[in-house]
């Protein structure tokens, strides 16, 4: 027998949904409504909260089939304009990596490099309907006699383009900051010398896992938003660790949980897929995130009312620390006081400054929230939910 | 008071002659050099934030072109690509005249002309090539200011 007050299903909810008479909120709304009403009420009222993300997440990548070419080719080396694709696998099947860089990119000889195209751009190419120029090469074979093809395609002309990301939507994650003495180009960013600035790469309060955050409904199965279309979890990300610190209200303190996502790269939108050029760094994908988190009880009325205030993030230096393979947090901040623009760390003030784009976040909840009012999103329910923690539960939830 | 960021081309005929200080001693304006570029015999660029008068900056600028200097307003040549900005904010950190900002409660990202001193940061810094103020100081690069 639960505990609970509140019980419902993921089916009575579906149900709900399929009649339209699901009353969906964001998990920004979420926060106000489960303060005025308490989270038993709150569990009552709202059947689902619906999260958002939009930031750069470098494991990221699309599985593509060209289609078998007359004559036949069993392709060893694939290119998409210039980038290299894996061609590691069957015939006509390859894997272009989002942070894969272009062959004649000069990369940081010159430094710091633009990385001005590369994997996710190709991507963000297909997704647009552009037409991007395909080579394979290979040695040949008796049954794929040919040795070169190409072609100028667009994403139509691929029998199959399914994006496939191995690690998506990082639970939390750091604020970077440069303790050393000269400017850093990173994957968190540029960063002054002297800890003059500081970045930060969530949708606190709007993230996917921050929301759920011992996912207790998400898992294989739970069909999310995905790059503007609809896409599922496949499982836990790579780097999953939800044994990280938590505080009391179960919500990590620093990177923790991640996902692994699959979709139908046709339905997509180069809106919430695009290619990214990281200074100094690298290529990488932009990619939106939604997931929608079902209020099953009063704990996840709770856990997806959680705000920035009470999430708390490390700040790790990025100057020496984190490339020598360090990366323990001199300090935490809450995203609220991150959110203001400027934090103080060890005495010093240092402005702040948002990776991941919390206007886009809001987007993509508000859209998956009337995707699921006007009945053409259900829920997934997972199969498996991803590896957890244990959790002492909360104190007062009336 | 007023304030206006202004890019001055001096071409070849004119890079060496003194005009500037004439600003501060007839026009009552002050300068302030926010960065500035010569290629010794081709031309010489200034980024200057020009304080005065309103009607006192239209005459020195007046001024200016009368005596051969090409004067364009920074407002009419730095922009943001709306279509590939997706307001993340990476630049707001950087700006150092806060003309990139984050506006609270949807945080999108403001840009405010007027106080861009197209220091270039954004442009390196941004993702998506959202800033489109590189070309500013490089007489060479296509579409440049003051061909």
């Amino acid at each position: 027998m639960s505990d609970f007050k509140v019980n419902k299903t993921f089916g009575e909810i579906n149900e709900k949904i399929r009649k339209g008479e699901a009353v969906v909120v964001t998990a920004e709304e979420m926060i106000g409504i489960t303060k005025e009403s308490g989270p038993v009420e709150a569990a009552r009222k709202v059947d689902v909260v619906t999260t958002g993300t939009f930031g750069i997440m470098c494991s990221s990548g699309a599985f593509l089939n060209f289609g078998h070419s007359k004559p036949r080719i069993r392709a060893s080396r694939v290119h998409l304009n210039g980038v290299e694709a894996y061609a590691g696998i069957a015939a006509v099947d390859c894997y272009i990596g989002a942070t894969q860089t272009r062959e004649d990119d000069p990369l940081n000889k010159v430094f710091p490099g633009r990385f001005r195209y590369g994997g996710g751009h190709v991507i963000e190419d297909l997704v647009a309907g552009r037409q991007v120029h395909l080579q394979a090469e290979s040695y040949g074979t008796d049954c794929y006699p040919s040795r070169a093809y190409e072609a100028f395609m667009t994403l139509e002309d691929f029998p199959d383009a399914v994006l496939l990301n191995p690690r998506n939507a990082y639970q939390n994650y750091n604020c970077a900051i440069n303790r050393s003495g000269k400017t850093i180009y990173t994957y968190m960013g540029i960063l002054r010398p002297d800890c003059v600035n500081a970045n930060y790469s969530t949708s606190g309060q709007l993230s996917p896992l921050l929301n759920d955050p011992l996912y207790k409904t998400i898992g294989m199965g739970t069909r999310i938003f995905l790059g503007g279309g609809v896409g599922y979890v496949i499982g836990a990300g790579t780097q999953h660790n939800p044994g990280a610190e938590r505080s009391k209200n179960g919500v990590v303190m620093g990177g923790a949980g991640t996902i692994s996502v699959r979709g139908d790269l046709k339905g997509m939108s180069s809106k919430f897929l695009r290619g990214a050029s990281l200074t100094g760094y690298g290529c990488s994908l932009n990619v939106g995130i939604g997931v929608p988190i079902p209020i099953l009880n009063e704990e996840m009325a709770m856990f997806t009312s959680v705000s920035d205030d009470e999430i708390f993030v490390p700040v790790v230096d990025y100057g020496s620390d984190y490339p020598e393979g360090g990366g323990s947090a001199i300090t935490h901040v809450t995203y609220g006081k991150l959110r203001t623009g400027e934090i103080e760390v060890e005495g010093k003030k240092i402005i702040t400054a948002p990776l991941s784009s919390y206007s886009a976040a809001l987007e993509i909840a508000g859209v998956l929230k009337e995707w699921i009012r006007s009945g053409r999103f259900l829920l997934g329910e997972p199969q498996e939910t991803l590896p957890s923690a244990p959790f002492a539960g909360f104190a007062n939830l009336q | 008071m007023a304030s206006r960021n202004v890019l001055l081309i001096f071409k070849a005929n004119i890079m060496y002659k003194p005009v500037i200080y004439r600003l501060a001693r007839d026009f009552d304006l002050v300068f302030n050099i926010l960065e500035a570029k010569i290629l010794p015999r081709k031309e010489g660029r200034i980024l200057l934030e020009l304080r005065g008068e309103e009607d006192l900056i239209d005459k020195g600028v007046k001024f200016l072109k009368d005596h051969q200097v090409l004067v364009e307003n920074l407002s009419d040549r730095v922009w943001r690509e709306e279509d590939l900005c997706v307001h993340c904010g990476a630049c707001t950190g950087l700006c150092p005249t806060q003309a990139l900002y984050v506006t609270p409660p949807d945080m999108k990202v403001g840009f405010d002309v007027n106080k861009c001193v197209a220091c270039g940061m954004c442009g390196i810094v941004c993702p998506f090539g959202a800033m489109k103020d590189v070309t500013l100081f490089d007489p060479f690069a296509e579409n440049a200011v003051g061909k």
